[in-house]
C-alpha cells in the first residue's frame, strides 16, 4: 500500500524535520519503502513551508505525490492552499491554535475528509516549555492517528535525527503529542 | 556491517566520493548542487581531505586538476550554468588525460533559468561542451542509492580510464531524500602510479591506451600541456602524425573498453512492441508507467540507461530490436533522443516526449504518451 502524507506550515518550524523523521522511521526502523521530498524555494522563518513523505510496502517508483492520503496543517495558509489537493475520505490533522478548521469546513464536508485536532503549538509550550518541539509534538500525533509509522520506529527516528542533548525533550514531546489523541 | 541511512541524494553523493578515496574538493557552489559542496566541506576534513571554495567554476575545474597531478583523487559539483564555466579546463583535462570526478545537478536551462528545478539539458554539454574530439563517460542515477553507487563508479572509472566523468544527477535526485545501504566492501580502484625507468614515456601509445599516472613530486620530470604532445609529453603541435596517434589513442581508450562501461537496465523487453528508453530521475516515472500500460493489456517494456556516454549502442540493439516503437523520455526537448534514432531508428519509430518547465513526467502522462503512440 502507498500512502502519501503532506505537511505544510511556516518556515521555521520544522515542517521538514518532521517529514524527514517519517521517512526515516518508516524506511530504516520499519523497513518499508519511503521517499521525502520538499518544495525548494527560498522559505525563509514565517514563510510557506511544507516536505512530502511517500511511504509504501513496495518498492516506490514515482517519488513525488500523485494524491495526497493524509495532510497535516500547521498554519492556516497550508491549510487553505493544500486541502484541494487531499483525496476523498482523506486525513486531516490540524494544529488549532495555528489554522481555523471553519475556513475549509465546506471541503471537509463534500470530501469526507475525516479531521484530527492536535494542539501541537499549546503541547510545546505547556508541557515541553519549548514552542520550537512543536512539530514532533506533531509527529507523535501523526503516529498515533494514522499509523503508518510504529511508535518504537518513530522513537528511534527521532533520537537519530535531533540534535545531541536535546534527545530527552524532544522523546517527551513525542509522547505528549502521541497522548493528545484517543 | 552495511550501514543504513536516510540522507538526501546530494549528501549520498558526497559519501560516495568519500568512499570512493576523494580528498580534494575545489567548487562555487550552486543551486542545486550546494549540499554536495556544504558536506565535503564538513567531512572532507575529517578523514584527512581539503575543501576549497574557488572564486568561480572555471578556476574550480583547473583546482580539481592540479589536485589530481598532486597524487589526490579530486572532484567538483556544479549545475548548468557552472559546467557552461568549466567547459575549457574539462577539455585540458581530457587533452592532458587527468582523472577527475564533475558532478552536475542539472536544473532549468538555458543560462541561469529555473536554479530551484530540475531538467536534463546538459546532456550534450557532458558530450561535446568543450572544443575537440574526445570521449567522455557520463553516468545518471535515477535514486538515492544510485547517486552514491555511480558517484564511487564515476572515481573508478576516472583511474581506470585517466579520464574526466560526469555525473549526470539532476534537481530531484540531488534533494529527495531515500534509504542507501552501504556496504562494508565498496570496490575502489587506485591510482596506478608508474615505475622509475630510463625510458618511460608518460604518454605512451600503448595498446590499451592508458598509461600510470605519476603526481607532482614523485620524481618524474615530465611536461603536462593542453597542446599536442609527444609520447614524452612535450609540445609537438605541427606534427599531424603525433596529434592523430594521440587523439585517437584519447577516443580509443574509451571506445575499445565500452563493454566494460557501458550499463543499461531492462524490464518486460522480451515481448515489448514498444520500448521506452530513458535515463535519471524520469525513468521513475517510467517504471511505473510500465507496470500500469501493462494493467492495460499493453506490451511496453523499458530501458534505463546508467551510461549515456559512451552512449551503449550494442546494448540497446540487443534489447530493442523487436520493438516497432520507441519512446524516449527526458526532460529537454530532445537530447539522448537522437542518439536513440541514430541507433534504433533503422528498425522501429523513435519517439520523443521531451518535457521541460522543471517538473517530472508523471506515471500517468506518460501512459497517455504510450496511447497516444499505440493509436497511431
Amino acid at each position: 500500500m502507498r500512502t502519501e502524507i503532506r505537511i505544510g506550515g511556516f518556515g521555521g518550524q520544522g515542517v521538514i524535520l518532521a517529514g524527514i523523521i517519517l521517512g526515516k522511521a518508516a524506511s530504516i526502523f520499519d523497513q518499508k519503502e519511503a521517499v521525502q521530498t520538499q518544495s525548494y524555494g527560498p522559505e525563509a522563518r514565517g514563510g510557506a513551508s511544507k516536505c512530502e513523505v511517500v511511504i509504501s510496502d513496495t518498492e516506490i517508483d514515482y517519488p513525488k505525490f500523485q494524491s495526497p492520503d493524509i495532510l497535516i496543517a500547521m498554519s492556516n495558509e497550508a491549510l487553505i492552499k493544500y486541502i484541494v489537493d487531499l483525496k476523498d475520505n482523506g486525513t486531516l490533522i490540524v494544529d488549532p491554535g495555528t489554522t481555523d478548521i471553519e475556513d475549509v469546513r465546506e471541503f471537509i464536508d463534500e470530501h469526507d475528509i475525516k479531521v484530527y485536532e492536535a494542539p501541537a503549538t499549546k503541547t510545546a509550550t505547556d508541557e515541553i516549555g519549548l514552542k520550537i518541539v512543536a512539530n514532533i509534538v506533531m509527529v507523535g500525533a501523526i503516529t498515533k492517528i494514522t499509523e503508518v509509522i510504529s511508535k518504537e520506529a518513530a522513537m528511534k527516528a527521532i533520537e537519530d535525527s535531533v540534535p545531541k542533548g536535546t534527545e530527552e525533550k524532544n522523546i517527551k514531546a513525542f509522547e505528549a503529542g502521541y497522548a493528545l489523541v484517543e | 556491517m552495511a550501514q543504513e541511512f536516510f540522507i538526501q541524494g546530494n549528501e549520498a553523493c558526497a559519501k560516495g566520493a568519500i568512499a570512493a578515496g576523494c580528498r580534494f574538493f575545489a567548487g562555487y557552489p550552486i543551486t542545486p548542487s550546494t549540499e554536495v559542496a556544504e558536506t565535503l566541506a564538513r567531512e572532507l576534513p575529517k578523514v584527512g581531505g581539503s575543501f576549497v571554495q574557488m572564486e568561480d567554476e572555471i578556476a574550480s575545474a583547473g583546482a580539481i586538476i592540479g589536485g589530481s597531478w598532486g597524487g589526490t583523487k579530486s572532484m567538483t559539483a556544479t549545475s548548468g550554468p557552472g559546467i557552461s564555466l568549466m567547459q575549457e579546463n574539462i577539455g585540458y583535462a581530457f587533452m592532458s588525460e587527468t582523472p577527475i570526478v564533475i558532478v552536475d545537478v542539472q536544473r532549468g536551462s538555458p543560462s541561469t533559468a529555473q536554479p530551484t528545478m530540475t531538467s536534463q539539458s546538459d546532456m550534450m554539454q557532458a558530450r561535446w561542451g568543450s572544443h575537440g574530439d574526445y570521449e567522455p563517460i557520463a553516468l545518471a542515477p535515477s535514486s538515492v542509492q544510485e547517486f552514491f553507487d555511480f558517484t564511487i563508479k564515476a572515481f573508478n572509472l576516472a583511474e581506470e580510464f585517466r579520464v574526466p566523468v560526469f555525473v549526470m544527477a539532476d534537481e530531484i535526485v540531488g534533494h529527495m531524500r531515500e534509504k542507501i545501504t552501504v556496504e562494508d566492501d565498496i570496490e575502489i580502484v587506485p591510482r596506478k602510479r608508474p615505475e622509475k625507468s630510463d625510458d618511460y614515456l608518460p604518454f605512451e601509445n600503448t595498446e590499451n591506451g592508458t598509461n600510470p599516472m605519476p603526481a607532482f613530486g614523485d620524481g618524474f620530470n615530465i611536461h603536462v600541456t593542453g597542446l599536442t604532445h609527444d609520447e614524452r609529453g612535450y609540445p609537438d603541435t605541427n606534427n599531424p602524425e603525433t596529434h592523430q596517434k594521440l587523439v585517437q589513442r584519447i577516443c580509443d581508450k574509451i571506445l575499445n573498453n565500452k563493454d566494460k562501461i557501458c550499463s543499461v537496465k531492462s524490464q518486460n523487453c522480451e515481448d515489448a512492441d514498444m520500448i521506452i528508453v530513458s535515463y535519471g530521475s524520469p525513468v521513475r516515472s517510467v517504471g511505473e508507467a510500465v507496470t500500469k500500460a501493462r494493467e492495460d493489456g499493453l506490451k511496453v517494456g523499458y530501458i534505463k540507461i546508467d551510461t549515456p556516454w559512451p552512449f551503449p549502442d550494442e546494448q540497446l540493439l540487443e534489447l530493442a530490436s523487436n520493438a516497432k516503437d520507441v519512446l524516449v523520455v527526458e526532460m529537454n526537448l530532445g537530447q539522448m533522443y537522437y542518439e536513440v534514432d541514430r541507433v534504433l531508428g533503422k528498425g522501429a519509430d523513435v519517439h520523443l516526449m521531451g518535457v521541460i518547465g522543471g517538473v517530472m513526467p508523471t506515471p500517468d502522462e506518460i501512459v497517455e504518451k504510450i496511447k497516444e503512440i499505440g493509436g497511431n
